[in-house]
C-alpha cells in the first residue's frame, strides 16, 4: 500500500517512529495530488508551500523531542467553506471567488494548535447547497470509484479527496447530509456530530440551525481522532455546548454485545434501491451476529422531514446569504448605475441557479402572510421529529439506516430535476433537524460502488457511534478498499 | 376648526447603551475615531462569523426596563430583521421581535400642572447600523457614498410608547422625562447631538370623541426636544388641514426638515419593507431569572420622581422648582452638592435655574462642564448672606466666576466689591443725591412715594452698586422725613 493510502493513525505511527518525516509525507501527498487531481478535481485551492512549511515545523518539533498532538504533521484538507486567514475561501461560488478572509475558523485554529498540515481547500456545491458537487461554480468533482459519477455533496470534494487519498483526512460540513451522503458515495467514514459539539465560528453559514462541521476519514479510528481535536466549547459560538469532551479513543472497543439497536421502518420504504437495501440488511444482521439486539421501530414523522428541511434551510440561507451584496468584499457588478441595481446584478451574476432557487424559496417562506403556513409549520414539524428521536432513544442505544437510497448517481442524472436531487438526502435530513449525531460507514459495494450504513445516536452520543462503527469495521473490510483511479 | 380634532401620538426612542464593547463582539463603542477602525470580522458580518451576546447589554436593558416600570421577561430571544442597506453589514439587523426583554411599563409626565401617565409598550435590544457619508448634499445628488462601520453593533434599546400623547407639549414632556430617567440609570449618556438618543414619532389625528385612530404617519430625523415639538405641531396641523380640505392622510414615513420647519415624505407604506423576521439561529434564547433581575434592582439609583418628591417633602422646594432641578441628573447632583455647603434650598434652586443655566446655555455647555463648582456657588451665597456683597453685586461676581473660574472671595477682594455698610459714608452720598435731585424730593414730599426708588437708584449708581440697599433705604427715608 502506498504511503498516502494509509490511514491517519497509521501515518501517525510512522511519524512517531521516525520512519518518515512529515515533509516526506507531505511531498508524497502533493505528488499524488498532481497525479490524480486531473481525474478527481477535488481541490479549489492548493497550499503546497504552507503545507511544506508546517510539515518542516512539525519535523523540527519532533526532532527536539517536543510533544506533538495525535494528528500533527499529517496532511489534510478543508472544505472550502471554512474561513482560513490569508487563504482564499470561496464556498465554490463566483461571489466569493477572490475573497481572502482576515481570520481563521475555530476548527482551523484548533487544528493549527495541534500542528495542522493543510494541503488546500476542497470543492463543494456552491454554499453547500446540493447533493452532487455539480453546483460548484468552478468545476465538478468526480467520484474516485467511477469518474462518470458524482461524489455526492455538498462535501463532494472532501469525500473524494479522502477516497482518492489526496488527503489523509478532511473536514466537511453537514446541513442535511452533506458529509454522510458523499461519504457513502465515496466509501469513506463521515460523521455529522451533535449540533453544538463542534464550533461553527468561521464556517460560512448555509443554515445556521442545521450546519455542523465534521470529519471525513478512511476509518473509524481516524474519525474519532479528528473529532477529538475539533470538538468542544467555543466562547465565540453561543450555540456551542459547554460540556466536557469525552475521550473518544476509549470508545473504540469492538464490542456491541447487548447494544440495543432500533431499525426505523420508514427508512426502508419505497424508493430504496434493492441492492442497497440488501447490503444494509446484511449489515444489520452483522450487528446481530456481533451480539446486538435488533428491533424494528418507527420514527413516524420521517415523511415530513424533507419538506420541513426544504423550508427551514432555505429560510435561514436567504438571510445568511444576504451579506453577499458586492458592497465590501467578493464579486461586484461594476456596470450598475445605482445601489439597488448593483445589489441585484451582483447577486444575479454572483450566485448560481441552486443558490438563487433556495434564496427565493426562503424569502417566500419567511414573507409576511406565508410565515405561519410555511416556516412556523416547519418548526413545529421539527419539534415532532425531535420527539420521535427522543422516544426512540429512550429504548435504543443506536438506530441503523441506509445513508442513501442508492449508490452514487451519474452526472446530470438529477441536476435537471431539483426535487429528485433533494430526495437523495431523504435518509439524512432528519438527523440535522433533530440535532442528533450520525455516522456513515462503508458497508458494502453495489456493482463496484460503495454503499453507506448510517448509525444514529442520541445527542452527544458520539462515543456510542464510534463503538458501534468500530465493532462493525473490525468485523468487515469494506473500509480497506481503495478505488483504482484512472480505471472506469 | 382645529379644536374639533385631537392628535394621537406615540414615540419610538432609540437609546445607545453606554457599554464599553459592542453587543455581539469585543470592539469598542467609543464615539468618533477614524472611520472603520472600531471594527472586527464579527461586527462587520464577514462570512462565517457568529454573534456572542454581551451580558452587560442585558444588564442595562433590564435596568432601563425597571426604571420605566416594565415587566422584565423571564424568557426572551433575538430575531433577525431582514432588509438591504449598505450601512447594515449582514443585511439583517439582529433585534427582538415578539419576545422583547421588557413590556408593559409607564412614565408620568406633567404639562401645565396636569399630571398624566404614558404607557410604555415595550423595550427591546438590538444592534446599531453603520453610517453612510454621502459626497453630495443629499443622497440623490451624491455621486458616491462612503460607509463607516464604527457604529455597527453598538448596543441599542428601542423604547416604544403607547399612543397616549395628545399634543406636541406632551410628546416633548415624555421625551424629556424619558431622557432624565435613562440618564439617572446611567445606561446611556443620552447625547442627542451624538445620536445616542434618537426619536421617531407616530402621529395621527381624529375627530374629538371618536375611538378609531386616524391614518398614522411616522416622522423621523428630529434631533432635539425643540425639533420634536415643532415637528409634531407641524404634522398635526398638516393632517388637520388635509382632513379639512377633504384630502386624505396617507400612511407614510416623513422626515423633519428643521431649517424649513416642515415634514417631507420619505417613503410610502406601499414601498415599505417586509422584514421577514425569524428567530436568530446563531443565538440561544435568553433566560432571565429572578436573581438576575434582583441583582440589577440593587444597583438602581433614586429616579427623578422619587428625587422630586424628596426635594418637595423634605427640603420644601416648590413642585415646579423640584421638577426643573430633577429633570437632569447632573443638575440634581449639583443642587445636592451645593446644599451640602449652603442650606437655603429656594435660593440655590433660583441660582441654578436662573444664572447658572443661563450662562451655560449661552455657551452651549452642560452642567458637567460648569466652571463653577457647587462649593464655589455656596461660598458666593454665604458672602451675600453675610452682607459682604449685595445681591446685585453677587450676580456680577457669579458671571466673573463663570468666566475665570476664580473664587467669589478673590473676585470681591480684587475688584473692591465689598458692600458699603458704613452709615457715615452712605449718609454723605445720600445727602449729595438729595441735594442734586430737588425735583424728586419735591415729588416725594407731594406724596409720590415711588420717587424714593429713583433716589435709591442714584445712590447705588454713585456707589457702583456696592451700598447696602437696606441701609440706603433707611437713611434716605430718615433724611427725607427731616426735610
Amino acid at each position: 500500500m502506498e504511503l498516502y493510502e494509509q490511514t491517519a493513525h497509521e501515518l501517525r505511527d510512522l511519524l512517531i517512529k521516525k520512519e518518515i518525516s512529515s515533509q516526506e509525507l507531505t511531498e508524497a501527498f502533493c505528488e499524488h495530488i498532481a497525479q490524480v487531481e486531473g481525474y478527481v478535481q477535488a481541490y479549489v485551492t492548493t497550499t503546497r508551500e504552507q503545507a511544506l512549511k508546517a510539515a518542516q515545523d512539525f519535523d523540527q518539533k519532533l526532532a527536539k523531542g517536543e510533544e506533538t498532538a495525535p494528528l500533527a504533521g499529517i496532511p489534510m484538507a478543508l472544505k472550502d467553506n471554512m474561513s482560513t486567514k490569508d487563504i482564499r475561501t470561496t464556498c465554490s461560488s463566483k461571489i466569493l471567488e477572490n475573497y481572502i478572509p482576515p481570520y481563521d475558523a475555530t476548527v482551523v485554529k484548533k487544528l493549527q494548535a495541534t500542528g495542522m498540515v493543510m494541503l488546500g481547500k476542497l470543492n463543494m456545491d456552491e454554499f453547500a447547497m446540493g447533493s452532487s458537487t455539480e453546483n460548484s461554480r468552478f468545476f465538478q468533482t468526480k467520484n474516485p470509484w467511477d469518474l462518470e459519477r458524482v461524489p455526492g455533496g455538498s462535501s463532494g470534494g472532501a469525500a473524494a479527496a479522502v477516497a482518492a487519498s489526496e488527503a489523509a483526512y478532511t473536514l466537511g460540513s453537514d446541513t442535511g447530509g452533506s458529509i454522510r451522503q458523499p461519504a457513502a458515495y465515496c466509501g469513506v467514514v463521515g460523521l455529522k456530530p451533535t449540533y453544538g459539539l463542534v464550533s461553527r465560528f468561521g464556517l460560512l453559514a448555509f443554515a445556521s440551525s442545521l450546519d455542523q462541521i465534521g470529519p471525513l476519514t478512511k476509518d473509524v479510528t481516524d474519525c474519532a481522532l479528528v473529532l477529538q481535536q475539533i470538538a468542544g466549547h467555543d466562547p465565540l459560538d453561543s450555540t456551542s455546548a459547554n460540556l466536557p469532551v469525552p475521550n473518544y479513543q476509549e470508545a473504540l472497543v469492538p464490542d456491541v454485545k447487548g447494544l440495543k439497536v432500533g431499525v426505523p421502518k420508514e427508512y426502508f420504504a419505497a424508493g430504496l434501491d434493492p441492492e442497497v437495501e440488501k447490503i444494509v440488511q446484511q449489515s444489520i444482521r452483522q450487528f446481530e451476529d456481533l451480539g446486538a439486539i435488533i428491533e424494528e421501530t418507527s420514527l413516524p414523522h420521517t415523511e415530513y422531514a424533507l419538506p420541513a428541511y426544504y423550508v427551514i434551510a432555505p429560510a435561514e440561507c436567504s438571510s445568511n446569504l444576504a451579506r453577499y451584496d458586492g458592497v465590501r468584499y467578493g464579486y461586484r457588478d461594476t456596470d450598475a448605475q445605482d445601489i439597488v441595481s448593483m445589489f441585484m446584478k451582483t447577486r444575479d451574476e454572483g450566485f448560481g441557479q441552486e443558490v438563487k432557487r433556495r434564496i427565493m424559496i426562503g424569502t417566500y417562506a419567511l414573507s409576511s402572510g406565508y410565515y405561519d403556513a410555511y416556516y412556523l409549520k416547519a418548526l413545529k414539524v421539527r419539534t415532532l421529529i425531535k420527539q420521535d428521536f427522543d422516544q426512540a432513544f429512550a429504548k435504543y442505544d443506536i438506530l441503523l439506516t441506509p445513508t442513501t437510497t442508492s449508490p452514487a448517481f451519474k452526472f446530470g442524472e438529477k441536476s435537471a430535476d431539483p426535487v429528485s436531487m433533494y430526495l437523495s438526502d431523504i435518509c439524512t435530513v432528519t438527523i440535522n433537524l433533530a440535532g442528533v449525531p450520525a455516522i456513515s460507514i462503508p458497508c458494502g459495494f453495489s456493482n463496484g460502488l460503495p454503499v453507506g450504513l448510517q448509525i444514529i445516536a442520541k445527542p452527544f452520543g458520539e462515543s456510542t457511534l464510534f463503538r458501534a462503527a468500530y465493532a462493525f469495521e473490525k468485523a468487515t473490510n469494506y473500509h480497506e478498499q481503495r478505488p483504482q483511479l484512472g480505471v472506469k | 376648526m382645529a379644536a374639533e380634532y385631537e392628535a394621537v401620538i406615540g414615540l419610538e426612542v432609540h437609546v445607545e447603551l453606554k457599554t464599553k464593547s459592542k453587543i455581539f463582539c469585543g470592539c469598542t463603542t467609543e464615539f468618533g475615531g477614524e472611520p472603520n477602525t472600531h471594527v472586527c470580522p464579527v461586527c462587520l458580518g464577514l462570512p462565517g462569523v457568529l454573534p456572542v451576546l454581551n451580558k452587560k447589554v442585558v444588564d442595562y436593558a433590564i435596568k432601563a426596563g425597571l426604571a420605566l416600570n416594565c415587566q422584565i421577561a423571564s424568557f426572551s430571544k433575538f430575531d433577525r430583521k431582514n432588509y438591504y442597506y449598505p450601512d447594515l453589514p449582514k443585511n439583517f439587523q439582529t433585534s427582538q421581535y415578539d419576545l422583547p426583554i421588557a413590556e408593559h411599563g409607564f412614565l408620568d409626565i406633567e404639562v401645565d400642572g396636569v399630571e398624566k401617565r404614558i404607557g410604555i409598550t415595550r423595550i427591546h435590544m438590538e444592534e446599531d447600523a453603520g453610517k453612510l457619508m454621502h459626497s453630495g448634499e443629499t443622497i440623490v445628488s451624491s455621486t458616491s457614498s462612503l460607509v463607516d462601520y464604527n457604529r455597527t453593533g453598538v448596543p441599542l434599546i428601542e423604547i416604544v410608547s403607547e399612543p397616549d400623547m395628545r399634543s406636541a407639549e406632551e410628546a416633548r414632556a415624555y421625551l424629556e422625562k424619558l431622557k432624565a430617567i435613562i440618564e439617572y440609570t446611567e445606561v446611556s449618556d443620552c447625547k442627542m447631538e451624538e445620536g445616542s438618543l434618537r426619536c421617531d414619532a407616530n402621529i395621527s389625528v381624529r375627530p374629538k370623541g371618536t375611538e378609531k385612530f386616524g391614518t398614522k404617519v411616522e416622522i423621523k430625523n428630529m434631533n432635539s426636544f425643540r425639533a420634536l415639538q415643532r415637528a409634531v405641531e407641524y404634522e398635526i396641523e398638516r393632517q388637520i388641514d388635509l382632513n379639512e380640505d377633504g384630502g386624505k392622510v396617507i400612511q407614510e414615513t416623513r422626515s423633519w426638515d428643521d431649517t424649513k420647519g416642515v415634514t417631507v415624505s420619505m417613503r410610502s407604506k406601499e414601498e415599505a419593507n417586509d422584514y421577514r423576521y425569524f428567530p436568530e439561529p446563531d443565538l440561544v434564547p435568553l433566560v432571565i431569572d429572578k436573581e438576575w433581575v434582583d441583582s440589577i434592582k440593587e444597583t438602581m439609583p433614586e429616579l427623578p420622581d422619587a428625587r422630586k418628591k424628596r426635594l418637595v417633602e423634605e427640603i420644601g422646594l416648590s413642585s415646579y422648582d423640584a421638577s426643573v432641578i430633577t429633570s437632569s441628573k447632573d443638575l440634581a447632583e449639583f443642587f445636592d452638592r451645593t446644599m451640602e455647603h449652603y442650606q437655603d434650598a429656594k435660593i440655590v434652586a433660583n441660582w441654578l435655574m436662573g444664572e447658572l443655566l443661563r450662562l451655560l446655555n449661552a455657551k452651549g455647555q452642560t452642567i458637567k462642564e460648569s466652571p463653577i463648582t457647587p462649593q464655589a456657588l455656596a461660598e458666593l451665597l454665604i458672602l451675600q448672606d453675610k452682607g459682604t456683597i449685595s445681591g446685585k453685586i453677587a450676580k456680577q461676581v457669579f458671571e466673573e466666576m463663570f468666566n475665570t473660574g476664580q473664587s467669589a472671595e478673590n473676585i470681591v477682594k480684587e475688584k473692591g466689591l465689598v458692600q458699603i455698610s458704613d452709615e457715615g459714608a452712605i449718609g454723605a452720598i445720600v445727602e449729595k443725591v438729595i441735594a442734586n435731585n430737588p425735583q424728586s424730593v419735591e415729588d416725594f414730599k407731594n406724596g409720590k412715594k415711588q420717587a424714593i426708588g429713583f433716589l435709591v437708584g442714584q445712590v447705588m449708581k454713585e456707589t457702583k452698586g456696592k451700598a447696602n440697599p437696606a441701609l440706603v433705604n433707611k437713611l434716605l427715608n430718615e433724611k427725607l422725613q427731616n426735610i
